[in-house]
């Protein structure tokens, strides 16, 4: 278990190409982190910078009170678990899991202990003399996990580990890996381009985008703090609503005029306004109006799509909240409205 | 996938019929004659034939001259065989590390394997050209006189170093497919398993390498075997002396220098009993063949 750190990171690959801007953070011990970005952001090259398949073209790493950069993946005390296993096909599941441990001069029946605690846990223990071909998807997974259990190393990191499951066996193993982990309380980067993953598993997550890092925060800050539109917009499904609006006598007014909130001291021109689709109600003394073009049935809540002027919105309501079809009105609660930089699309 | 027909019977037949009389013209035919011919002593002048049985056979396994060609022959497979995969999966495994260079690499190498035998040969003969061969004079600034063509020993390991240079770049495709096909996150694991390049190698690399392995170790075999033909023709010009010599080549020298037809025929079934042999190993290899995944 370890505290790690990243001071100026950045990665060039060898044929020019910037996968990852000088960035820093802290991750206390214990934490679980996740790192969420869409797909090409930087995200794996910034986790197999720190697992050390990958060199540090700038900056510093540090695991623990050491630094790392020009230290073997072997020797930086890390367990990976890959996107596809990465298990050895011609290895049983049992040699699977001990092999790491076998190169690091522990005694047989140390190893033995070990294979069969995290068997146990991961209830592999009827296919530990199995090869990894005769196991499903769920089960490799388990693998890879025990893998990087028995080893007790102090950072966890996960590339995508779910991602070629089924939805139901990802929901499962999403809770298993979180409950794991706070069980050990090994600290872990986790990195997915999914979300939710994000929001259900982190303590911290960590907005990637373009190379860079958009925000660091809890699931909580993230989601109803973002501080740009584009973790607004990739957070949540359906993401926030995005309006464009303007600053005018003092107030912030969207559709052509109608006043949503008082505007911040001073401020003139456009702005981008944002709500999440749960805070917006339907509301027949409101006073903007909105067409509501398809309604999502989702059980426990509906979704409302549909145009607010010339712009796509979405609302969320409850099971027992009205759904009307065609033309209604809508009310939006101010408290929860974020504004952004219409140029830069930072928070203001 | 939907197969279309053809209408009537004799069109597929008249369109295999030009590709089986090659078969049966260029294989078969000869195929049965050797056999034929193995249990009749030939007139050397070619006036007529005795049938004398299994004669011809029984005088070749009591000749020490063919036990003799026999050892060298299992001895020139066995190291051909084992210099060319040990050469070629040191060269895969290096190239493989510097992937970026990889490709002009393995151009580099298959220009080897587009040389015909016979040039093979030649080339190794012009290297090791008593006079002025690069070789030869290698070999003479540490002392060695070489004698190509003259020394027994000193054929044989030009023999051998040819064959094996002739055969690496073939080799060295197949295990460098091979390595690159080993998916890079599972290097990667083993890169974080076991701090030790040489351990990972042998853990993991290797084994998973064992299926082209397997192959190549037959091909090899069935290489140095038959295939050698013009390499060792080249070095011993004909002029099989004393000089080291395969059982495919005893097979030529004996029916055509020696118009020893039924003894040299006795040698081809036995060569073609050992082709089979090989060839039903491979089959079994093959559909035993190990698939991970
Ligand atoms: N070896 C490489 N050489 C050059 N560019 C690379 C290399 N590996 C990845 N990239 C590029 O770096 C960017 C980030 O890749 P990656 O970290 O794998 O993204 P993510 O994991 O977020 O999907 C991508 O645009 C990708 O094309
Ligand atoms: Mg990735």
């Amino acid at each position: 278990m370890a505290r790690v750190h990243l001071e100026t990171i950045r990665k060039i690959y060898p044929n020019g190409f910037e996968a990852v801007t000088p960035t820093s953070f802290d991750i206390p011990d214990g934490e679980f982190v996740v790192l969420v970005g869409p797909s090409g952001c930087g995200k794996s090259t910034l986790l197999r910078m720190i697992a050390g398949l990958e060199d540090i073209t700038e900056g510093t790493l540090s695991i623990g009170d050491r630094v790392v950069n020009g230290v073997d993946p072997a020797d930086r005390d890390i367990a990976m678990v890959f996107q596809n296993y990465a298990l050895y096909p011609h290895m049983t599941v049992r040699r699977n899991i001990a092999y790491g441990l076998q190169n690091r001069k522990i005694d047989k029946a140390t190893i033995e202990q070990k294979v069969q605690e995290a068997a146990t846990m991961l209830n592999l223990t009827e296919y530990l003399d199995r090869k990894p071909a005769q196991l499903s998807g769920g089960q490799r997974q388990r693998v890879a996990m025990g893998r990087a259990i028995v080893r007790d190393p102090a950072l966890f990191l996960f590339d995508e580990p779910l991602s070629n499951l089924d939805a139901k066996l990802r929901n499962q193993m999403r809770i298993e890996i979180k409950a794991l982990q706070r069980r050990l309380g090994v600290t872990s980067i986790y990195v997915t381009h999914d979300q939710v993953e994000a929001m259900t598993m982190a303590d911290r997550i960590i907005v990637m985008n373009g190379g860079k890092v958009e925000q660091i925060g809890t699931p909580h800050e993230v989601y109803h703090n973002p501080a740009s539109t584009f973790v607004a917009s990739f957070m949540g499904a359906p993401p926030m609503n995005l309006l464009e609006a303007r600053f005018e006598d003092g107030m912030v007014r969207i559709n052509g005029g109608t006043p949503v909130m008082p505007a911040p001291a001073a401020r003139t021109g456009n702005v981008t306004l944002g709500i999440r689709p749960e805070d917006v109600r339907i509301d027949d003394a409101g006073d903007i109006p909105f067409h509501v073009d398809l309604v999502e049935e989702l059980g426990a809540h509906r979704l409302l799509h549909g145009q607010l002027g010339d712009q796509t919105f979405s609302i969320h309501a409850m099971k027992d909240e009205p759904a009307p079809q065609g033309a209604t009105r809508l009310s939006l609660i101010p408290d929860n409205i974020c504004l952004f930089d219409s140029e830069t699309g930072k928070r203001i | 996938m939907k197969s279309a027909g053809f209408t009537t019977r004799w069109l597929p037949i008249l369109l295999l019929v030009p590709q089986l009389s090659i078969i049966a013209i260029f294989f078969y035919w000869p195929a049965i004659y050797a056999m034929q011919s193995s249990f009749y002593l030939q007139d050397p002048f070619g006036f007529g034939s005795t049938f004398v049985g299994l004669e011809n056979y029984s005088s070749l396994l009591s000749s020490s001259e063919y036990m003799k060609v026999t050892r060298f022959t299992v001895v020139f497979t066995a190291l051909v065989t084992f210099f060319s995969l040990a050469l070629a999966l040191l060269l895969a495994v290096k190239a493989d590390n510097v992937l970026r260079g990889a490709k002009t690499y393995r151009t580099l190498l298959m220009w080897v394997y587009a040389v015909a035998p016979p040039v093979a040969g030649f080339i190794g003969v012009m290297m090791f050209n008593q006079s002025w061969g690069p070789l030869t004079e290698l070999a003479r600034s540490i002392g060695w006189d070489f004698k190509l063509g003259v020394n027994f020993n000193d054929t044989a390991s030009a023999m051998i170093l040819v064959s094996v240079w002739k055969q690496v770049p073939v080799n060295f495709i197949f295990f460098l497919s091979g390595l690159q096909s080993i998916p890079k996150s599972v290097r990667e694991a083993a890169l974080i398993d076991n701090r030790s390049s040489f351990g990972r190698f042998w853990d993991v690399t290797f084994p998973l390498l064992a299926p082209t392995g397997f192959f190549l170790l037959i091909i090899n075999i069935t290489y140095s075997l038959f295939d050698t033909f013009g390499v060792i023709d080249t070095m011993v010009k004909g002029e099989p002396g004393n000089n080291p010599m395969t059982l495919v080549y005893k097979v030529y020298v004996d029916g055509f220098r020696g118009n020893d037809l039924g003894g040299s025929s006795a040698q081809s079934v036995i060569l073609m009993v050992l082709v089979l042999a090989l060839t039903i190993f491979q089959f079994r290899l093959v559909e035993r063949r190990i698939h991970y995944t």
